[in-house]
């Protein structure tokens, strides 16, 4: 490193003084890769820089060590190992699974917050001087436990390991209220009483639970906010275990991160037309009396049509303009390169075909974004919701595959739907709605969905891939 | 109150307004990528875990210090990696016979 060149070195700079110099640097990498990361055209760009960032801060860091064989090669096996793991998962999770595998990334960055502050806690407690402040260290242990436990749960949810149904029980939230009151009760001891290993531990068990509690009620369909929230409290937490650590490059690392991913996790409940509130208190997504016992078709009076694949062809094929509405269920079916082939065949009789991507459509925004890109659907063909919600009065036929929550005109119109207030893509105004759906189940948020009784609905019952397929051999037939 | 602890402070509160300000009028599509992005960053926490294995004494504190290297270490890679891949997507289009993947 050329710190000559700045003059710094004939100032006489120790070590530290060097270190913390190349946490600054790092921490402009951070700050720019953020920046970066908000606009489309920088955001990859913005990956790298952050990424940057980092190895500066790992490589400086190692500067300042006391070589120690053993343990130097303790760490390396670590990282080692954690390379391996966190590069091949990452590279290897299929595409719908990347709400789920974000979880799990930001809940073991939150235990090794813990975990840091913890050992801090007994390099303390067995006399070794420190610059800690035992606030920090309870703090850091408390939002990093909530964090790591949270994550655990948002991750079954998502991955379906666990009902997405928000699970309730009477005096939830006195239980909750109870557990927090626990903390604070312990956290005041352990700061004003003094060292005990045992009350810390008791702590760490409490914030787990707590973490386990606050995340159970809420519903699959609300985990992307969820997670967020879980991002910004790990920031915190390493931003805590830097001041009882003594590390500015943590402090900084980790406020950036609770500090924009609090701000961004305001704009995605925003984008749901929900307030943060509503999403974590709410349950929603909890089946209704009256409304959510009888979705199988078996008890409920409603009727609806179901077709099949050659009707709807016909329909397709003679129409002038089709929406195609795609969501989760198409990810799951793998079916984003059938219904590309759909629409290129419509594209070849001269019907105009647009896909309409609702902000939280998928399991994440943007995540449907993503899908399609990777079955190479051109960028001009997907429409934001603002942009073709308009278009829908003159449009013949929508085509919903594997999305409901999105198209649920209860959003609009029912004041007591858990969505109400949500925006919708305004698939009802079409003159026709087909649904390719397994069964007449309500979607991942669990919430009644009258479209599908619509009049102008028609249901088209199967896989999304093996409809899709029939769909392209009756409009090529037609 | 320290010098030191008055340091981290100022450091503390000007860090949350960058963060605050940082960020502005995100795109939806980028809401995604941007949490995992940050999510990456909180991974810094692998110096702290590194540091503290370095200082550990006896083998409870060496097994602390592990756990928390490696599992820091899943936080940086995977995160950086997998937002990498996400924002694919981004990246201009490739001209037909090119292929995509470029390795890292």
């Amino acid at each position: 490193m050329n710190l000559a060149i700045f003059g710094l070195v004939t100032h006489g700079i120790t070590l530290q003084q060097g270190v913390d110099l190349a946490y600054l640097v790092a921490a402009i990498g951070f700050i720019l890769g953020l920046k970066q990361l908000s606009s489309p055209r920088s955001a990859r760009k913005g990956n790298s820089t952050a990424a940057v960032g980092m190895a500066i801060a790992l490589v400086a860091s190692l500067f300042v060590l006391h070589p120690s064989t053993t343990k130097v090669v303790l760490i390396l096996i670590a990282v080692a190992i954690g390379t391996v793991v966190g590069a091949v998962s990452a590279r290897k999770v299929a595409m719908t699974a990347i709400p789920q595998m974000v979880a799990a990334f930001n809940g073991v960055g939150g235990a090794a917050a813990a975990l840091v502050s913890i050992d801090e806690y007994m390099h303390v407690t067995i006399g070794a001087p420190g610059t800690v402040s035992i606030l920090a260290v309870v703090f850091s242990v408390v939002v990093g436990s909530v964090s790591f436990a949270g994550s655990i749960i948002a991750f079954l949810k998502l991955q379906e390991l666990m009902s997405g149904t928000p699970i309730t029980y009477p005096g939830q939230r006195v239980v909750n209220g109870i557990l927090v009151l626990g903390i604070l009760a312990l956290v005041v001891y352990l700061v004003a009483i003094g060292a005990s290993v045992l009350a810390l531990g008791v702590l760490l068990v409490i914030s787990l639970v707590l973490g386990l509690a606050f995340v159970l009620p809420i519903g699959g369909a609300d985990m992307p906010v969820v997670i967020s929230m879980l991002n910004a409290f790990t920031g915190v937490a390493v931003a805590a275990s830097g001041f009882a650590i003594g590390n500015t490059g943590l402090i900084v690392g980790g406020t950036l991160v609770g500090a924009s991913g609090t701000l961004l996790t305001k704009m995605m409940s925003d984008s749901m037309g929900r307030s943060l509130g509503n999403v974590l208190f709410a349950a929603v997504g909890k089946p209704v009396a009256g409304v959510g016992e009888s979705h199988d078709g078996s008890t409920d009076t409603r009727s609806y049509r179901s077709g099949n694949p050659e009707d709807i062809g016909v329909l397709l094929a003679y129409s002038k303009k089709v929406v195609i509405v795609p969501g989760y269920g198409l990810a799951v079916a793998q079916a984003q390169h059938v219904a590309k082939e759909l629409a290129l065949t419509l594209e070849q009789r001269g019907i105009e075909v647009h896909y309409a991507i609702h902000p939280v459509a998928g399991r994440m925004p943007g995540h449907m974004n993503v899908l399609l890109a990777e079955a190479d659907v051109p960028y001009e063909q997907l429409k934001e919701m603002d942009a073709i919600n308009d278009d829908f009065q003159f449009t013949d036929v929508v085509l919903v595959v594997g999305a409901n929550d999105v198209v649920n005109p209860a959003a609009r119109e029912v004041k007591d739907s858990p969505i109400y207030g949500m925006p919708i893509l305004n698939a009802d105004r079409a003159k026709n709605i087909i649904f390719l759906k397994r069964s007449m189940r309500p979607g991942f948020a669990g919430i009644d969905n009258p479209l599908m009784y619509d009049a102008k609905t028609i249901m088209l019952f199967g896989d999304a891939k093996d409809s899709l397929t029939k769909l392209v051999a009756a409009v090529k037939a037609a | 109150m320290s010098n030191e602890l008055i340091g981290y402070l100022t450091t503390f509160v000007l860090a949350a307004f960058v963060g605050f300000e940082v960020i502005s009028k995100v795109p939806t599509v980028l809401h995604t990528p941007l949490m995992s992005g940050s999510n990456a960053i909180h991974g810094i926490i692998l110096v702290g875990a590194i540091a503290i294995e370095m200082r550990a004494h006896g083998p409870l504190q060496l097994s602390v210090g592990f756990v928390a290297v490696l599992l820091a270490t899943i936080n940086v890679v995977g995160g950086f990696v997998v937002t990498d891949r996400m924002l694919e997507m981004f990246k201009p289009r490739p001209k037909a016979s090119e292929s995509g993947d470029t390795a890292p």
